[in-house]
């Protein structure tokens, strides 16, 4: 086969993949579904994941809620326990199976299943932090919650950012899953379009390229609030302010 | 004045589950008295220290302050804490904060917690005065968010420049040794304008030279007549600077006196033997 018509073939072929009927809408429409069920699960799984990790964590510290502390670790082991596949399904055939909006239905799924492993993650923050910082605070006549809003949980998200970054990673591919309840995600697109080309090609590249584009994205977040939470290291210097 | 004991201690105890820590302690804190505390490790004087402001939960007995029993579950601790300043043996710092912060921060948030409460209950004197005839008066209201916190860094600069660190306000504590780091804990305890001073080993964790900077200041407290409670291994500064030593083992105090009596002179057997090791 000549060069040039290597190329005029690729070229047929990447077309077909994204011009022809506008498919390239198609990629967008998968890719804003896939950052809005990340997005609404990453706010519910945070939501869900420091709670428990906070209520474990009173716990550990001050002996209360022990209630709360055994229903968490139940729900952290359950939903750890158990496929994420069948959480879905279990959510959208049985629970909601009364309710169409498949979006919502993964971006719940997805946000109480990533709310136990944020949960473990956080824990990990909490703990990173020295016992001496919540005594120091108490000894000083601040309250349990006072202390932990002022001091212990700023340290934590700082110990606990890479780890939860790398969680919202997962979590933004993992949602490919929610093809397997029909919702055309991202991950879903590459299929639907070789259904009616036969070519699977261009629309798995490109897929690819657009998952890889959001998590590039992500870890650029991270290192910007690295930064910016970096300020009180040694090595930087220590200093507020740039002063 | 004279003799008014400021803390009693009235038969303590503390269990970790069948290890008991504290036996029955029995003493009073006489204020502007400086009393150290000595002892073989494993004798109880840190979680005597601690049990003193709860920060460890004393099992049974009664610790009497400012007029209250706060060994008592129900009381609000959190309130009389502000009254009696820690500093501990690994500073505790607070990371995440300058050392300016780490000075104003109890200080501003408690009175702003306490301006907010006193606002809700104008607010309620008010809503209420419509329907009275003789109107309650309101609560004078003088100090302002902004006011607070202005005073606080106020005061914190002049701790600063009281424990020898006014340059240092900006920075965040991992970049300061273990003697600055004890010296600002030391000005974050003063902070609160405490009536006691409580010292858990302020000297332990810190290099042998850094070690004079920190008991200087402490000493300079004592000159002013802060009353302080030390528990301490460094017997010299024990010595020179307490008006009474209580020496602890086995979770009680097996003797006290003053330094020259008890350095010079012990009685108990046990007091002898633990002096012949650390002296």
């Amino acid at each position: 086969m000549k060069m040039n018509e290597f190329f005029s073939d690729l070229w047929r072929r990447f077309s077909k993949a994204v011009i022809v009927e506008d498919r390239w809408l198609l990629y967008l429409e998968g890719l804003g579904n896939t950052l809005l069920i990340a997005l609404m699960a990453a706010v519910l799984g945070i939501t869900i994941g420091v709670v428990l990790a906070m209520i474990n964590y009173i716990n550990k510290k001050t002996g209360k809620l022990r209630v709360a502390t055994k229903i968490s670790n139940f729900y952290i082991t359950l939903v750890r326990g158990t496929p994420v596949v069948l959480q879905l399904m279990i959510l959208y055939f049985v629970v909601f199976s009364f309710w169409d909006n498949g979006i919502m239905i993964g971006a719940i799924t997805f946000g109480l299943n990533s709310g136990a492993y944020v949960a473990e993650i956080a824990r990990s923050g909490f703990e990173s932090v020295d016992d001496g910082q919540m005594e120091a605070g108490r000894a000083m006549g601040l309250s349990t919650w006072q202390t932990m809003r002022t001091i212990i949980i700023p340290q934590a998200v700082r110990n606990c950012l890479p780890p939860l970054f790398n969680e919202f990673i997962m979590l933004v591919k993992e949602t490919a899953i929610v093809g397997y309840v029909g919702i055309y995600d991202l991950g879903k697109i590459p299929g639907l379009i070789q259904s009616r080309t036969f070519d699977y090609l261009f629309p798995l590249l490109i897929a690819a390229v657009l998952y890889l584009i959001v998590v590039l994205g992500l870890t650029k977040i991270l290192h910007v609030l690295e930064n910016r939470m970096a300020k009180s290291d040694r090595n930087r210097g220590g200093v507020a302010n740039g002063k | 004045m004279e003799n008014k004991v400021i803390i009693r201690v009235c038969d303590l105890k503390k269990q970790f589950g069948s290890n008991v820590v504290l036996d029955g302690v029995n003493t009073d804190f006489i204020e502007g008295q400086h009393v150290a505390i000595i002892g073989p490790s494993g004798s109880g004087k840190s979680t005597f220290l601690r049990c003193l402001n709860r920060l460890e939960e004393s099992t049974a007995g009664e610790i009497w302050f400012d007029g209250e029993n706060i060994a008592d579950p129900k009381v609000d601790i959190d309130h009389h804490r502000q009254k009696m300043g820690m500093v501990f043996q690994q500073f505790n710092l607070f990371n995440n904060k300058t050392v300016l912060q780490n000075i104003t921060l109890a200080p501003v948030i408690i009175r702003k917690k306490a301006l907010a409460k006193k606002k809700r209950q104008n607010s309620r004197t008010r809503f209420l005065n419509c329907f009275r005839k003789e109107k309650q008066p309101l609560i004078e209201i003088t100090e302002t968010v902004e006011s607070i916190q202005a005073e606080a860094e106020r005061t914190a600069r002049a701790l600063l420049e009281r424990v020898g660190l006014p340059e240092k306000a900006d920075v965040y504590p991992s970049t300061l040794s273990g003697g600055q780091k004890q010296r600002i804990a030391i000005a974050r305890a003063l902070a609160m304008n405490p009536k006691v001073m409580l010292f858990d080993e302020p000297t332990s964790a810190l290099d042998p030279e850094m070690v004079g900077e920190v008991l200087d200041l402490i000493r300079d407290l004592a000159k002013e007549g802060m009353t302080m409670i030390i528990v301490t291994h460094e017997m010299g500064f024990a010595r020179e600077v307490a008006d009474r030593v209580l020496f602890m083992a086995d979770g009680n105090i097996v003797e006290e006196g003053t330094p020259a009596e008890l350095f010079d002179s012990p009685k108990e057997e046990r007091t002898k033997q633990f002096l012949k090791c650390v002296l």
